[in-house]
C-alpha cells in the first residue's frame, strides 16, 4: 500500500469526525436560534487574529505533551488516565522548586523540568507497581491517584509551599524568577512560548524512541501481540513499569509551558485543569503518532480559544467541550471502521501483486 | 446415517474427496485419520456448520440438508467439541440450561432434576451444582455430553474426546458411551488413537488426505497394525541419505523433564539429547505434549522436575531472551500467535525475536536500513512471495509467512533450532527448498529438534526419530529402517512402549 | 492444543488457610467498637454517621451496580462517571422543571441509558476498545452537562452555569424503633451502643431514593441469577462463544446489559442531586470509578458491591462529620493491619506479614503523634475514600474473579 493510501486511511477517521462534529454544532447553534454560519464566521475571524493564533499554538503545547504521555502507555494497551493528576502535582512541586531559586538562571529551568518529570514518573510509577505486583487495574488506580494528587497538591499549596503577597487573598507557590523563564518570541502583540522548542524535541524524542529503539519496538510489539512479544523474549512486567514511568515523566512536563510562559509563573488554585483528559483525546485523534497529535492538539486548542468567539455570539462557551467530546467519540468509531477497511485493502493488494508473479500449485491460505 | 460422495472444497484446497460413511443405529462408529486428514471438516459438514460442495447426507433414510447447527440439533444431532464450550464460573446446571431455559424465570429445580434423571439414565455422573471450572476434564466432558442429551440428541458426534483424558477417565467415558449405545443413542467419534478405537467401535471409517481409504464393519476382524497402516499409508518415503554429519558435541539436553498441565502430566519424564550436526525428529499426533516441549525449551513454560541444558550449561531458569541470544532459534507451530506481528511490516517482523541482535542497531537506534536489507535477503533466499519488505506480514499467505519466519530464525546462524511443524501450510516446492536449507545448516553444524506430524519430513530429515505419545517418548527409531506400521502403531497408541527409551 | 487450554479454568487455588472469614470479621468488628470506646469518639458509630453513610453510599452503590451489569456481560464500563454526570444534570433539570423528584429520577435514568447506548454502540457494534470508548463518554458527558447549564440556567435565581436551581428532594422515612435505638446509641455501651448506632442510622430519615436503590439491588440479583435473561447475560461475560453456540444472540444481550448499566448510573446521579438538592458541576467527583472499585472489591456480586459501597460511604461520611474521628480511625486501621499481618503469618507468608507489621507500627505512630484536638488537614481527610479504594484493591485484586471474558472484544461468528 502506498504512502498516500496509508495517509488517506489515517486521516479518514478524524476527518469524518470533524465533519460530523461540525454538523452537530450547526444543529445545536441553530436550536439556540442563532445562525450557525455567522457564528462560525465570527469564530474564524476571532481565531485568525495574529495574537490569537499565537495563543492557539501556545495552548496546544501542553495538549501535545499530554498526548505524548498518554500515547506511550496506549501503545502497550496500558491506560494511564492519571495524566491529569500527574501533571498537576508535578506542576505544583516544580513551581515551588523553581520559586525557591536554588540555582541561577537557566540552571533553575533545568531543575524545574527535572523535578516535574520525576514527580510525574513517581506518581505514575505507583500505579505501575500496583499493577505489576498486586494486579490492580491501572485504570482505576490512576484515577484514584488523580484525586489523591489534587488534594495533595492543594495541601502542599496551602502549607509548605505557600506564598502570599501582603494584602492579596490569592495563594500560590512562590513565583519563578524571570531569569528562569524561557525566552518567548513576540509575534503580533503576543509571545510564543519558548517551551515550544522543548516540546518539539520531546515529540521527536518520542518518535525516535518508539519507532527506532529496542524499547520502543518491545513496547509496540507488546501492544500488537503480547504472546508473540513474550515468545520473542520481552519481559512483560518490566515493560509495564517502564512504560508507566516514561508516561508519567512526560505527563510531568505538561504544566511547564504554562509555568514558564505566562503569568503568574506559579502554581495556584486556578492553574489550568482538564489538560490531562484532553490529552487522551489528542492521543486518540492523532492515532498515537506525533504528527497526528500535533494536529489533534492544534484542533483542540483552536476549539478552546474559540470559546471567546462563541460567547460573543451569545452562546454558552461550553459548547466547545461538547464539540471536543463529539469529535473524540465519532473519531474512535470512524477510526476502528477505517482500520478494518485498511487491513482488508492491504490483503487484497498483496494478494493481487503476488498472484501476478509465477507461482506453484495449491497454496494453502494462512 | 449415511454420507455419500461427500466433497468439500475450499479456495485452493480440497478438504474432503469422495467420502463415504455408513453408520448403523445405536452403534459406536469411529472416524480415524491423522491431523489434516479432513476429519474435522467432515464433522462440521455433518453438524451443519457448513455445506458440502457435493454429496448427500441421509439420516434414517431421509436426505437432509443443514444450513445451520440449529437444524442439525432439531434432527437430533449433537456435537461435543474438542475444545469445550463451557463457562467455568457457572454451574453445571447453568451451562447445560443456557439457551434452552424454557421460560423467563429459570426453574432451576426442575432443570436440576431433569439433568439428574438424564445423567442417571446414561450413567454420566456429574454434580449439577458444581462450578464447571472446579471440575476435572473428564467431568467437564460429561457436562458437554449432557448438554446435547438434554436437548434430546439421538446422534452424538465427539471430536477427539480422549485427547485430554487420563486412562481412567477414558475408561469411564467409554463405559458411559456404551450405556448410551444401550439406550439407542448413536455415537460417532473422531480419533487417531487406535487402541481406543478397537476398544469401543462397532464400525470404523478411515480417512487419509481427505478420502475414505477404508470402511470396517467388523472391527474384531482387523488388527491395530493393519489399521495403523491404512491411516498412515503403507509407503514411506525413502530417505535421501548423505554422509552423517552428526558430531558428538552435545548442544541440547533435556533430563527427566516433567511439565504439568492441569492434573495431568503434559510432559512425563522426557529425556532428549541433540548434538551439533544432528536432526532429532519427534513424531506424534498433535496434542501429545509437543507444544509443552517446545515452550519449555524456549522458557515460556515451567517444569516441575528435571533440567534443560545448552552446551553443557543448565538453562532451566534462564529468561527467554537469554536463551535466544545464546543461540536458540524457534519456529513455533502457531505462527500467528507466537511468531508474527500481523499489522507490522515484514522488516519489523525480521527484528521480532532478535531485539538483542547487535547488528540490527547503529548508534543505539534500530538500523531500519539493515533490517530491511536483511529482510530482502531473506525474501530472496527463501523465495518469499511478497511485493516488498514493507508489506505487513498479515497480508502474506500462510506458506510465505512461514518461509519468512524460518528465514529470519536462521539468519543469525543459531546453534540450536527448535522447529515445530515447520512446513505446515507450505506448498510442495517450497517445502523441498526448506528441507534442503535445513540439511545445509545441519551440515554446517546446526543442531535441530524437529517436531512434526509430517512423516515424509521426519523420515527425510531426521538422524534419530522418536515417537511422542501422551507426554512420553515411547519409541526410538532409525529413520532408515523404521516401517510405517511401527511408526503408526506408536503414534496412535496401538503399540505400547516397552521399557524406557534412551535419549 | 494442550490439556490446560481445553480444560476450562475457574476456581481459586487454596493454600494454607488463615483465620476463617467469620472470625476475622468478628475480631475486626470488636476492635472497631473498642476504638470507639477508647478514643471516646462517638461519631465513629453514631446514628448520624451511619445515616450519612447510607446516603453517601447510594450513588457509589448505583455506579457499582451499573458496573456489575455491564461487566457481567463482558463489557468494561469505564464511562459510568460520565453516565452518572448525565444523570445528575437531567435529573436536576427535570426535577426542577416538572417540580417533582420522581420526574427527575425518570429522566436521570433515561439520560444514563443514553450514555449507555453510546458505549454499547462503540464497544459492542464497532468493537472499539472498551476503556477508550468509556473514556470518550467521560469527556463528552460532563461537557454536555456544562453546556446545557450554560445555556439554560443563566439568569435564573440561585442557578448559573455551574449549578442548577434547587429541586424538591425525595421524602424521607423513619422506620419505627429509631428513637429507641438513638437513645441506646447515646448511652455509649461497648458493642451494644455501636450496633444500635449502625441499625439506627440505617432506618432513620431514609430517603425514598435510597430505598429505591435497595430494591434495584434485590431485583438485579433476582434477574441475573434466577432468570433466563440473566443467565444469558452472565454466560456472555464468561464465554460468549459458548453462548453463541447455543443460540444466544450475544450482541443483543450485551446491548441490554450496557443499557441497564447506564440506567443504574443515571439513578446514582439522581441520588447525588438529591443530597445537595441541585446539580453542581463535577458533582460526581470520581464516584463512578469508586463504584467500579466497589464492584471489584465485592467480587462482581451485588451483595459485595453493596458492602464495598457501604465502606466507601462510611469513610466519606466520617470525614465530613468529624475530623477527629478520622484521626481515631487511624488507630483502627493500625489494628486492622496488625490482624492481617497475623493472618499472613498463619498462611505461611512471612514477607507480607512482616511488611504489614511494619506498616501497622508506622500507622500507630502517626496516630500517636496527634495530640488532643489536633486535626488532620482537610485535604488529607478528603483523600480518604480514594486511598481506601487503592488499599482495598491492592489487598484483594489478585484473588478476585472477574467474568472470564470481561473486556474481550467479541465479534459474531469468530472462533
Amino acid at each position: 500500500m502506498s504512502r498516500g493510501q496509508r495517509i488517506g486511511y489515517a486521516l479518514a477517521g478524524p476527518g469524518i469526525a470533524i465533519v460530523i462534529a461540525f454538523l452537530i454544532s450547526a444543529v445545536i447553534i441553530a436550536l439556540a436560534g442563532i445562525n450557525p454560519f455567522s457564528t462560525w464566521g465570527t469564530v474564524i475571524d476571532f481565531t485568525t487574529s495574529t495574537s490569537n493564533m499565537v495563543e492557539i499554538v501556545n495552548r496546544a503545547i501542553p495538549l501535545f505533551l499530554a498526548g505524548l504521555a498518554v500515547a506511550v502507555g496506549f501503545r502497550m494497551n496500558l491506560f494511564n488516565i492519571g495524566v491529569e493528576g500527574q501533571y498537576r502535582l508535578a506542576a505544583c512541586v516544580a513551581a515551588a522548586a523553581g520559586g525557591a531559586a536554588l540555582l541561577p538562571g537557566l540552571l533553575n529551568t533545568l531543575l524545574i523540568i527535572i523535578v516535574a518529570m520525576l514527580v510525574g514518573a513517581v506518581w505514575a510509577g505507583i500505579a505501575g507497581v500496583l499493577r505489576v505486583t498486586r494486579n490492580v487495574n491501572e485504570v482505576v488506580a490512576t484515577i484514584m491517584l488523580n484525586y489523591i494528587a489534587f488534594n495533595l497538591a492543594n495541601w502542599l499549596l496551602n502549607n509548605p509551599f505557600k506564598y502570599q503577597v501582603e494584602g492579596s487573598s490569592n495563594v500560590s507557590t512562590e513565583p519563578i524568577p524571570d531569569s528562569a523563564w524561557l525566552e518567548g518570541f513576540g509575534i503580533g502583540g503576543n509571545d510564543l512560548w519558548g517551551f515550544l522548542w522543548i516540546a518539539i524535541l520531546l515529540g521527536i524524542g518520542y518518535s525516535v524512541v518508539v519507532n527506532r529503539t529496542r524499547f520502543g519496538f518491545d513496547l509496540r510489539a507488546s501492544g500488537e501481540n503480547a504472546e508473540a512479544a513474550r515468545a520473542s523474549g520481552v519481559n512483560a512486567k518490566r515493560m509495564i513499569l517502564a512504560a508507566m514511568l516514561i508516561s508519567g515523566a512526560l505527563a510531568g512536563t505538561i504544566g511547564l509551558p504554562i509555568l514558564l510562559g505566562t503569568e503568574p509563573h506559579a502554581y495556584d488554585l486556578s492553574f489550568s485543569e482538564g489538560i490531562g483528559f484532553n490529552g487522551i483525546a489528542v492521543a486518540l485523534l492523532g492515532r498515537l503518532a506525533p504528527v497526528g497529535m500535533v494536529f489533534g492538539a492544534l484542533l483542540f486548542s483552536f476549539l478552546d480559544i474559540s470559546k471567546g468567539a462563541f460567547q460573543l455570539e451569545g452562546l454558552a462557551p461550553e459548547l466547545v467541550i461538547v464539540l471536543q467530546g463529539t469529535i473524540l467519540y465519532v473519531a474512535i468509531l470512524a477510526d476502528e471502521f477505517m482500520r478494518e477497511k485498511q487491513v482488508k485493502k492491504a490483503q487484497e493488494i498483496a494478494a493481487a501483486r503476488v498472484e501476478s508473479k509465477p507461482s506453484d500449485a495449491s497454496e494453502v491460505k494462512a | 446415517m449415511e454420507l455419500r460422495n461427500i466433497w468439500k472444497k475450499f479456495p485452493g484446497v480440497i478438504a474432503n474427496k469422495n467420502v463415504n460413511m455408513r453408520v448403523r443405529r445405536a452403534e459406536a462408529h469411529a472416524i480415524c485419520g491423522e491431523n489434516g486428514a479432513g476429519k474435522s471438516t467432515l464433522m462440521k459438514t455433518l453438524y451443519g456448520m457448513h455445506q458440502p460442495t457435493e454429496g448427500e447426507i441421509f439420516i434414517n433414510g431421509e436426505e437432509k440438508k443443514f444450513s445451520s447447527p440449529t437444524e442439525a440439533i432439531d434432527v437430533g444431532i449433537g456435537m461435543v467439541h474438542q475444545h469445550f464450550m463451557l463457562a467455568g464460573n457457572l454451574t453445571v446446571t447453568e451451562n447445560i440450561v443456557l439457551g434452552d431455559e424454557r421460560g423467563a424465570i429459570v426453574d432451576f429445580k426442575a432443570a436440576r432434576q431433569h439433568i439428574i434423571d438424564v445423567s442417571k439414565k446414561y450413567g454420566l455422573n456429574v454434580d449439577p451444582d458444581a462450578l464447571v471450572g472446579d471440575l476435572g476434564v473428564g467431568a467437564q466432558q460429561r457436562v458437554e455430553i449432557l448438554k446435547v442429551l438434554y436437548r434430546g440428541a439421538k446422534i452424538i458426534i465427539l471430536d477427539e474426546p480422549t485427547a485430554v483424558l487420563v486412562p481412567q477417565e477414558v475408561d469411564e467415558l467409554f463405559d458411559s458411551l456404551r450405556q448410551l449405545k444401550g439406550e439407542g443413542v448413536t455415537i460417532i467419534f473422531i480419533t487417531h488413537k487406535l487402541d481406543e478405537v478397537l476398544a469401543l467401535a462397532d464400525g470404523i471409517t478411515i480417512i487419509r488426505r481427505g478420502e475414505t481409504v477404508g470402511q470396517v464393519d467388523d472391527p474384531s476382524a482387523i488388527t491395530a497394525k493393519q489399521l495403523a497402516e491404512m491411516m498412515v499409508g503403507s509407503e514411506l518415503p525413502q530417505p535421501e541419505r548423505g554422509a552423517s554429519t552428526v558430531t558428538d558435541k552435545l548442544v541440547l539436553e533435556l533430563k527427566d523433564v516433567t511439565v504439568m498441565g492441569g492434573n495431568k502430566a503434559a510432559l512425563d519424564r522426557v529425556s532428549v539429547k541433540v548434538h551439533a550436526g544432528e536432526v532429532v525428529g519427534i513424531a506424534g499426533v498433535e496434542g501429545n505434549g509437543q507444544t509443552e516441549l517446545t515452550e519449555l525449551i524456549m522458557g515460556l513454560e515451567t517444569l516441575t522436575n528435571g533440567s534443560v541444558s545448552l552446551e553443557g550449561r543448565e538453562i532451566t531458569h534462564d529468561a527467554t531472551q537469554k536463551r535466544r541470544s545464546d543461540g536458540i532459534a524457534f519456529v513455533p507451530e502457531d505462527r500467528h500467535k507466537q511468531a508474527l506481528l500481523l499489522h507490522f511490516p515484514l522488516w519489523e517482523n525480521r527484528i521480532l525475536g532478535f531485539q538483542w541482535e547487535k547488528s540490527l542497531y547503529r548508534g543505539g537506534l534500530i538500523d531500519a536500513g539493515r533490517a530491511r536489507q536483511d529482510s530482502r535477503e531473506i525474501i530472496d533466499e527463501w523465495d518469499v512471495r511478497t511485493p516488498d519488505e514493507l508489506t505487513s506480514s498479515g497480508a502474506l499467505s500462510g506458506g510465505n509467512q512461514q518461509k519468512f519466519i524460518i528465514g529470519r530464525e536462521m539468519k543469525v546462524g543459531p546453534r540450536l533450532l527448535i522447529a515445530s511443524q515447520p512446513t505446515r501450510g507450505v506448498d510442495v516446492g517450497a517445502q523441498a527448498q526448506i528441507w534442503d536449507k535445513l540439511k545445509e545448516a545441519r551440515a554446517a553444524g546446526l543442531a535441530i529438534l524437529l517436531i512434526s506430524a509430517d512423516l515424509e519430513e521426519l523420515i527425510g530429515l531426521s538422524d534419530k526419530l522418536f515417537v511422542m505419545y501422551k507426554g512420553k517418548l515411547v519409541a526410538k527409531f532409525d529413520p532408515r529402517e523404521v516401517t510405517s506400521e511401527q511408526l503408526g502403531g506408536y503414534m496412535t497408541g496401538a503399540v505400547k512402549a516397552e521399557g524406557e527409551v534412551t535419549p | 492444543m494442550t490439556a490446560t487450554d481445553t480444560a476450562i479454568a475457574g476456581g481459586v487455588t487454596t493454600q494454607r488457610r488463615g483465620l476463617p472469614g467469620w472470625l476475622l470479621g468478628l475480631v475486626l468488628f470488636l476492635a472497631f467498637c473498642a476504638v470507639r470506646t477508647l478514643t471516646d469518639e462517638s461519631d465513629i458509630t453514631s446514628v448520624g454517621t451511619f445515616q450519612a453513610a447510607l446516603t453517601l453510599a447510594v450513588p457509589i452503590a448505583m455506579a457499582g451496580l451499573g458496573a456489575l451489569w455491564s461487566e457481567r456481560s463482558g463489557v468494561v464500563n469505564i464511562g459510568l462517571e460520565g453516565m452518572m454526570a448525565l444523570g445528575t444534570w437531567f435529573g436536576a433539570y427535570f426535577g426542577w422543571k416538572l417540580e417533582s423528584p420522581w420526574f427527575g429520577l425518570l429522566f436521570a435514568a433515561l439520560a444514563g441509558m443514553a450514555g449507555g447506548a453510546l458505549l454499547a454502540l462503540a464497544a459492542v457494534n464497532f468493537a472499539v476498545n472498551h476503556v477508550v470508548a468509556g473514556t470518550a463518554i467521560n469527556i463528552f458527558a460532563p461537557g454536555l452537562a456544562s453546556y446545557l447549564s450554560g445555556a439554560l440556567f443563566v439568569g435564573i435565581p440561585g442557578a448559573g452555569p455551574k449549578q442548577s436551581p434547587p429541586i424538591e428532594p425525595f421524602t424521607t422515612v423513619t422506620l419505627p424503633g429509631a428513637g429507641w435505638l438513638d437513645d441506646l446509641n447515646a448511652k455509649g455501651w461497648f458493642v451494644i451502643s455501636d450496633i444500635a448506632g449502625i441499625i439506627g442510622g440505617l432506618i432513620t430519615n431514609v430517603s425514598l431514593i435510597s430505598i429505591f436503590a435497595v430494591i434495584l439491588f434485590v431485583v438485579s440479583w433476582f434477574v441475573l441469577w434466577r432468570m433466563a435473561i440473566g443467565l444469558r447475560i452472565r454466560a456472555s461475560g464468561e464465554n460468549p462463544w459458548a453462548a453463541e453456540s447455543l443460540g444466544v444472540n450475544v450482541i443483543n444481550i450485551k446491548w441490554l446489559a450496557v443499557l441497564v448499566s447506564g440506567f443504574m448510573a443515571g439513578v446514582g446521579g439522581m441520588a447525588l442531586v438529591n443530597q445537595t438538592t441541585k446539580y453542581v458541576a463535577n458533582q460526581t467527583a470520581g464516584r463512578g470509578f469508586i463504584g467500579i472499585a466497589a464492584m471489584i472489591f465485592g467480587n462482581y456480586m451485588p451483595g459485595g458491591t453493596a458492602a464495598g459501597s457501604g465502606l466507601f460511604g462510611y469513610s466519606d461520611a466520617l470525614q465530613l462529620r468529624a475530623n477527629s474521628a478520622v484521626v481515631a480511625l487511624l488507630l483502627f486501621v493500625a489494628i486492622v493491619t496488625l490482624v492481617f499481618a497475623l493472618n499472613s503469618f498463619l498462611k505461611g507468608k512471612a514477607i507480607s506479614g512482616i511488611v504489614l507489621v511494619v506498616a501497622a507500627v508506622l500507622i500507630f505512630l502517626v496516630w500517636l503523634s496527634f495530640g488532643e484536638g489536633d486535626q488532620l488537614a482537610t485535604q488529607f481527610v478528603a483523600m480518604t475514600p480514594y486511598l481506601i479504594t487503592l488499599v482495598v484493591l491492592a489487598a484483594t485484586a489478585s484473588t478476585l474473579r472477574a467474568p472470564a471474558a470481561d473486556g474481550v472484544e467479541y465479534r459474531r461468528g469468530e472462533h
